[in-house]
């Protein structure tokens, strides 16, 4: 039979941002798949090296709008061990309750696009609906729903505000009872399971080969996070799991997500249970040290790496991110190659795509 | 018994008594009024009046429908559903007032003649399906012996226009879209037309009168049917292109299906055609099932619309609370499971039919 060459995006329903899939069809099999991307490059890199030290912190949040504490404080975390900075120990535990409220929040996007992907609006608007919850607790902390602008080279912005610690425990209730409840609707319904399972398989040794990083990795049996493997802030003092699947199909990687919000809870729980009085952001120095420094922290979509150059001026020489996502696409071929155009929605919606971050 | 018809006798006697008084005594044309009103005249206006009050009725009726799916999902979902006029009803009639001020446009590699002409076999399909289904034993146009069958029959001419559709509009997505819409609706007519057979063998007539008067006369349908009631459903949500099973206007990967190229208010024209097609799935089913319009107190024709009502109720839940389908599970669905459940119901029926129990 003729094959069929299909370009999805960039404007397109599936991709939950500017992409394309140059896709090959056989009938409804796909025999090609090409990832396009660069839609929404805007040279955030290059505009970074004409910025002060504290006003890329700002610009950071604009990289993903689901995860945008997390690459603010990973710049932050870069920029503080470039110029040598120690962060005192209440900020620590602050950032690691903001990052992890972040990662929760992020996965529930992600869940509500991966119920519209799958032709089921109640899904998206339940998570959506919880989400609402976690961005009222960033108003609170932060000021801002989204581009929240909260973490500071030498500590956080601003303390917790008063009984921020009932607020959120009484959210994180709420998602481990009520909506736990609306998870379950998904994993008891077998037309969810039949469309998740058995598609978008990659083995254990593609995954290494091919660079998959975070949840999406950890859904094919590697057993690696950064913030268990190579602890950064406070993160070795907490008890809590890695969720790993063996699987590695979008069913596994599904799985994994909802864990991880459930396991963020669990540290934000310990976190307020620990957190030490005193001082929350320390001064520090204007000009970056002659040198380079590169980081890295667990991002909700994986292993995120930050590197910067410093020539002791007051503006980095280079910045340079490494995305999770744009490692993750790289594999659009291998995740979609003999399944079906029904699955790409699936498929694509169980890797949690964000363009902003990987175009920069 | 006073019906339909009576009642659109009289209707056009008095527009008639009216015009022709008007036209002897102030114009004094009297041959013009003698044809006016000969039989044959007289026979024309009756039907053109019966057919306006019934398509009245059946696009208030889809209206009530479109409202009701967007108040019980706003409801399933936790949230706002539409607040325009009195309980959120007039939203549709806004939504009529957009797609028809909308700009047409028309894509230049259109195929004009097919992109026309489909659309418009889509949507007079689902109108006059609409038109044969009758609210009671005298709210119809036409008491017609072939009955069910020929309402099937042209439930199966909608997905060959919805292939050509798919064809015309010259986009990718469209003909995938057509594609899926042939494939789904041929495999879910097969179970649904063996349901058609244990019916009628039950009932043993093809009419609709003389279906829910055998319901009347011993119980409804859907007790010794129960196997094929369930089939049913299931395939009457595939015919009307419902959530779970609206592949062919999956809007994750083919935008809007084999709709995608159609904009204005022959998109419009086609949702409320999509309603349409509900409206008959469900309401064969209260006729095959539920005893038509049996009940009791109230008049038939109200019980007949609250059958519809709940029947779509239950599609409606369905739609809120699933997941799409895939393409192969779907053909998988209606040729391994719902076939063999379907002929295991005619078994059923034909056992009981000779044990003498109906």
């Amino acid at each position: 039979m003729a094959e069929m060459t299909v370009f999805l995006g960039p404007q397109h329903p599936f991709g939950h941002g500017l992409w394309t899939i140059k896709a090959t069809l056989d009938g409804e099999v796909i025999t090609d798949a090409d990832p396009i991307i660069g839609y929404l490059h805007r040279g955030w890199e290059k505009e970074c090296e004409s910025r002060l030290f504290p006003q890329i912190i700002p610009m950071s949040s604009r990289l993903c709008y689901g995860s945008s504490l997390t690459w603010e404080h990973l710049y932050a975390k870069t920029a503080e061990e470039l110029l040598g900075v120690e962060v005192p120990e209440r900020a620590k535990y602050l950032r690691v309750i903001a990052i992890e409220l972040c990662r929760i929040q992020s996965h529930l996007m992600w869940l509500a696009a991966l119920g519209t992907d799958l032709g089921n609006l109640t899904v998206f608007l339940y998570a959506m609906r919880e989400r609402e919850l976690l961005l009222d607790l960033m108003v609170k902390l932060c000021g801002q729903r989204m581009t929240t602008n909260y973490p500071r080279i030498g500590g956080v912005r601003n303390d917790a505000p008063e009984n921020y610690e009932r607020d959120v425990l009484r959210v994180l209730k709420h998602l481990e009872t009520k909506h736990k409840e609306q998870i379950d609707l998904n994993d008891n319904s077998s037309i969810f399971l039949s469309r998740m399972q058995d598609i978008g398989v990659v083995s254990k040794a593609e995954a290494c080969n091919m660079g998959l990083v975070g949840p999406s990795m950890r859904a094919s049996g590697v057993d690696f996070d950064v913030r268990r493997d190579d602890p950064y802030e406070v993160y070795d003092q907490f008890d809590y799991e890695v969720p790993v699947r063996k699987e590695g199909d979008a069913y596994a990687r599904y799985s994994v997500r909802i864990e991880e919000m459930y396991q963020s809870a669990e540290i934000i729980r310990q976190a307020f249970k620990q957190m030490p009085e005193g001082p929350y952001r320390v001064k520090v120095p204007r000009a970056a040290p002659v040198g380079s420094h590169v980081a890295r922290v667990e991002d909700p979509r994986g292993e995120s790496l930050m590197w910067i150059v410093g020539d002791g001026g007051r503006t980095p020489y280079r910045l340079k991110v490494r995305s999770p996502n744009f490692v993750t696409l790289s594999l659009t071929k291998k995740l979609l190659l003999g399944y079906r155009l029904a699955d790409l929605p699936a498929i694509m919606g169980s890797i949690d795509v964000c363009m902003g971050e990987t175009d920069r | 018994m006073y019906d339909l018809y009576s009642f659109s006798k009289d209707i056009v006697d008095l527009i008639l008594w009216i015009v022709c008084g008007i036209l002897r005594t102030v114009l004094n044309i009297n041959s013009f009024c003698d044809w006016l009103e000969s039989d044959n005249v007289v026979g024309v206006l009756v039907y053109i009046i019966q057919a306006v009050v019934i398509f009245a009725a059946i696009f208030i009726v889809c209206l009530t429908m479109i409202w009701q799916e967007r108040k019980t999902l706003g409801r399933i979902m936790d949230r706002r559903a539409t607040q325009v006029g009195p309980l959120g009803y007039f939203q549709n009639l806004a939504d009529g007032m957009k797609t028809m001020v909308k700009e047409i446009i028309i894509p230049d590699s259109a195929d004009r003649m097919a992109y026309d002409w489909a659309v418009t076999i889509v949507i007079g399909t689902g109108v006059l399906l609409a038109g044969m289904v009758p609210l009671s034993d005298r709210f119809f146009l036409a008491d017609y012996g072939t009955g069910l069958l020929i309402i099937f029959a042209i439930f199966s001419l909608a997905p060959f226009a919805i292939l050509i559709a798919g064809w015309a509009q010259n986009n990718k997505y469209t003909l995938i879209g057509g594609m899926r819409a042939c494939a789904q609706m041929i495999s879910y007519e097969v179970p649904m037309l063996m349901i058609l057979v244990a019916t009628v063998l039950l009932a043993g007539s093809l009419n609709i009168n003389d279906i829910v008067a055998a319901q009347q006369d011993s119980t409804w349908f859907f007790i010794p049917q129960i196997l094929g009631l369930f089939t049913f459903l299931v395939a009457a949500v595939a015919e009307a292109e419902r959530i779970p099973f609206d592949l062919p206007e999956a809007e994750a990967e083919l935008v809007e299906g084999w709709q995608t190229e159609y904009g204005g208010m022959r998109w419009g024209l086609i949702m409320l055609g999509d309603y349409f097609r509900g409206y008959v799935a469900a309401s064969l089913g209260v006729i095959m099932f539920f005893g038509g319009w049996d009940g009791p107190y109230l008049p038939p024709e109200i019980w007949f619309l609250i059958k519809v009502f709940i029947i779509f109720f239950g599609m409606i839940w369905v739609r809120g609370s699933l997941h799409r389908i895939r393409t192969d599970q779907i053909l998988n669905i209606g040729w391994k499971r719902l076939l063999p459940l379907a002929i295991l119901n005619l078994l059923v029926v034909v056992t009981l039919k000779v044990w003498g129990v109906y």
